[in-house]
């Protein structure tokens, strides 16, 4: 994994080559987030094996593949919450915005409010609604009176299409909301922080098919105000929200593209394989 | 023969029961070697069979052994030496006693000479009625066991039967404890229930002195206030002691359940619990010899009057050290069985670890904290080994955690260590606290659990 494509002056190189490795340039868009040769292991076993990638603001970007190809753990890697799993060890290069996010003097509490992440199953905190908004703005210390703080509260909840629904009880738990109210509940706590990047692993997993719904619809409405990375394992979902899809498949990256070439027309035959159902 | 080698004959006849029934049971195995004529192992036969031949005849001996001491002591005074004896009743009880513990053996000679006379009619009695109870026995072992015997057939249930006897078995057992409790809970309301009536519930509850050698004479009983006790009490187990555990064991929780790396924590946590296992008394001396004496000579050299050597403080201190272990354990089990899900949730919104900790683990993890703080309540409440050897007698009411306080417990060991009669308020006194002390710890027992229970199911 040496000849890597330059990721700054890429932009229009969507001819795929033949070669096994892929492209790993996201196209248009300003960058937000590279990866170079990322490499990740738990323990002596490696989950990741050379991964680059690039992450483009205005792009939805969607990591697909079989279970255990190693596409939540990648994820994983670029808010570093693979930090929390002591026998996990990450090497190669990721950046946002130009910064190694791995090196020494990053803040990882600085980069995790800058990289935002929603998980697959639903986790408000047993608190209020409110304080479940107000959590990360509070800890962060971004408002400086309660005006603001109930300004942040709303704002989030509206992008996150909530708040209709959940302002008149905003002292109500979160956890009594229903599933997919839940898991916006989430979304919007993670826009509080206001982060630039969003990472949303299985964000619909756990939901039924309207609140799944109303989650892509919502990401669709976020696009270009963050930059998005969504891991899911449906690929119907990838094709539907994403204008990028990168495909995983035992720890490697095997293709990345734009959605509709790598549905419609995909250079690889492990992804062709994938996407019309032979395996997965 | 003595009841022990009877024991042990039944249990062999039993042993042969079981190998004939076992052979019976085998040799129509054998010649009905088809699954399902036969509906049980051998096996099953031979404990069916030895089962019969034990069950009946060990009921049968512990009925007697409970009825015969009333038809021997019937026969011996039948006896024509049983006319001398006094009329007293109590006299009368006591030369039987005498008369009886000699015949038995247990006894050498006689201080009363009318005792003496009574030996004989009482050897004669109890090897007249043991010897019925053994042939009876004997008798039963044999009807049984044939009777059982006689059933084995290819379609007995004996598997099934086996089962319910186990099953009656275990019953037995679990009633053996529960029913323990309640005959101990009788008992505390029986006793207290006399003791109320000789001194006012209200005077007991709410008086202010404790003094129970000050008695006046029956129906004028002064000096059966608790509330001093319970102040005592509430102030080395619920206050001193928990404003040392809490803190220490809930910050030892969180360090070993959050921050420990994985081999510090493996040998971490045994030592810890290590701590329940010591003997209380172990910890009472250490209170008394160690930690009592420094304290009142730093209470004295900072200039705090009335510092005793037996003091609140040092009593609670070392009791608050004793229920670490139990706050911290809980604390580490309802931290630990908060969703992992909720400290990524906060980790990733750019919490730092000890923000995770502070606004989402403990609130998340409170009742069960608080579950097991209320059990270690209850624990040090009913502890007793401290207090008797660290926090003194004298029946003081007062928050100075340096002058001596006493506590319920300690009354109680006070109250009934001795020779006592067993019919004076005083002595009735410790079923009265002993009761107050069970309702209390019962209640606190069941809200924790109550608590536990409900967060658990918060996140199942």
């Amino acid at each position: 994994m040496t000849e890597l494509v330059d990721s700054t002056n890429s932009s229009e190189s969507y001819t795929m080559t033949e070669s096994a490795v892929p492209n790993i340039s996201a196209g248009d868009g300003p960058l937000k987030m590279t990866t170079r040769n990322v490499d990740v292991f738990y323990g002596d076993k490696q989950a990741i094996n050379g991964v680059s990638i690039d992450v483009t603001m205005d792009n939805v970007t969607a990591f697909i593949g079989p279970s255990g190809c190693g596409k939540s753990t990648f994820l994983r890697c670029l808010n570093r919450m693979n930090d929390t799993i002591p026998i996990a060890k990450v090497t190669g290069e990721i950046t946002l915005e130009g910064e190694d996010i791995y090196a020494a003097k990053m803040d990882v509490v600085q980069l995790r409010a800058r990289v935002g992440m929603v998980f697959q199953k639903p986790n408000p905190f047993p608190k209020s609604i409110y304080d479940n908004i107000a959590y990360g703005p509070r800890i962060h210390g971004l408002a400086t009176s309660k005006d603001e703080l109930d300004n942040i509260v709303e704002t989030s909840l509206q992008r996150a299409g909530l708040w209709r629904e959940v302002q008149d009880r905003l002292q109500d738990s979160g956890t009594a909301l229903s599933g997919g109210q839940q898991q916006r509940l989430c979304i919007a706590r993670a826009i509080a922080v206001d982060p630039e990047v969003i990472l949303m692993d299985e964000p619909c997993s756990a939901l039924d098919p309207i609140a799944t719904a109303k989650i892509e619809e919502l990401i669709h409405e976020l696009r270009g105000k963050y930059a998005i990375v969504i891991v899911t394992h449906n690929m119907q979902q990838a094709a539907r929200v994403s204008q990028r899809t990168a495909f995983f498949h035992l720890g490697t990256l095997v293709e990345y593209g734009v959605t509709s070439d790598i549905f419609t027309n995909p250079t690889q035959e492990k992804t062709r394989d994938y996407i019309t159902g032979r395996y997965g | 023969m003595t009841g022990s080698i009877l024991f042990l004959l039944i249990i062999v006849l039993g042993g042969i029961a079981w190998f004939f029934g076992r052979v019976k049971a085998t040799r129509f195995s054998a010649t009905n070697p088809k699954r399902g004529t036969v509906h049980s192992l051998p096996n099953y036969h031979g404990w069916y069979v030895a089962l019969w031949a034990i069950g009946p005849a060990l009921l049968f001996l512990v009925i007697w052994n409970i009825a015969s001491p009333a038809l021997i002591t019937d026969a011996a005074l039948a006896s024509p030496a049983a006319e001398q004896l006094p009329q007293g009743q109590f006299a009368r009880g006591a030369i039987l006693a005498e008369a009886r513990s000699i015949a038995s053996g247990e006894q050498v000679r006689a201080f009363n000479p009318l005792s003496q006379s009574m030996v004989e009619p009482y050897k004669a009695a109890i090897s007249y009625y043991q010897m019925i109870g053994m042939v009876a026995a004997l008798l039963l072992v044999f009807a049984c066991g044939v009777f059982a015997w006689l059933r084995i057939k290819p379609e007995l249930r004996a598997r099934t039967k086996i089962e319910r006897v186990t099953m009656m078995t275990l019953l037995l057992a679990s009633l053996i404890a529960t029913i323990t409790t309640v005959g101990i809970f009788a008992s505390l309301i029986f006793e207290s229930a006399r003791f109320f009536s000789m001194v006012s519930p209200i005077d007991f509850l709410f008086g202010m002195e404790w003094n129970p050698k000050a008695v006046a004479g029956p129906r004028g009983e002064t000096g059966f206030g608790a509330i001093p006790l319970f102040w005592g009490t509430v102030f080395i187990g619920a206050i001193i002691a928990m404003i040392v555990a809490i803190p220490l064991g809930l910050m030892s929780a969180i360090y070993l359940t959050q921050y420990a790396p994985p081999n510090f924590r493996a040998w971490m946590k045994p030592i810890l619990e290590v701590l329940a296992g010591v003997p209380t008394v172990v910890y009472g001396y250490f209170a008394a010899l160690t930690v009592a004496p420094a304290l009142r000579d730093f209470a004295v050299s900072i200039g705090i009057s009335g510092a005793s050597s037996e003091s609140a403080l040092a009593a609670g201190v070392v009791m608050g050290i004793m229920i670490i272990p139990f706050v911290s354990s809980m604390a580490d089990d309802s931290i630990a069985a908060v969703p992992s899900a909720m400290r990524d949730g906060s980790l990733a919104m750019g919490a730092t670890k000890s923000e995770t900790i502070k606004k989402v683990l403990i609130p998340a993890a409170l009742p069960g904290v608080v579950g097991g703080v209320l059990l270690a309540v209850s624990r040090a409440i009913g502890e007793t080994m401290i207090v008797v050897m660290a926090a003194g007698l004298a029946a003081n009411m007062t928050a100075n955690p340096f002058s001596s306080v006493t506590t319920v417990t300690t009354q109680i060991v006070q109250l009934l260590t001795g020779d006592q009669e067993f019919d004076s308020p005083k002595t009735l006194a410790a079923f009265a606290l002993g009761l107050v002390l069970f309702i209390v710890t019962l209640l606190l027992n069941l809200i924790a659990l109550r608590v536990v229970k409900k967060y658990r199911e918060a996140y199942e």
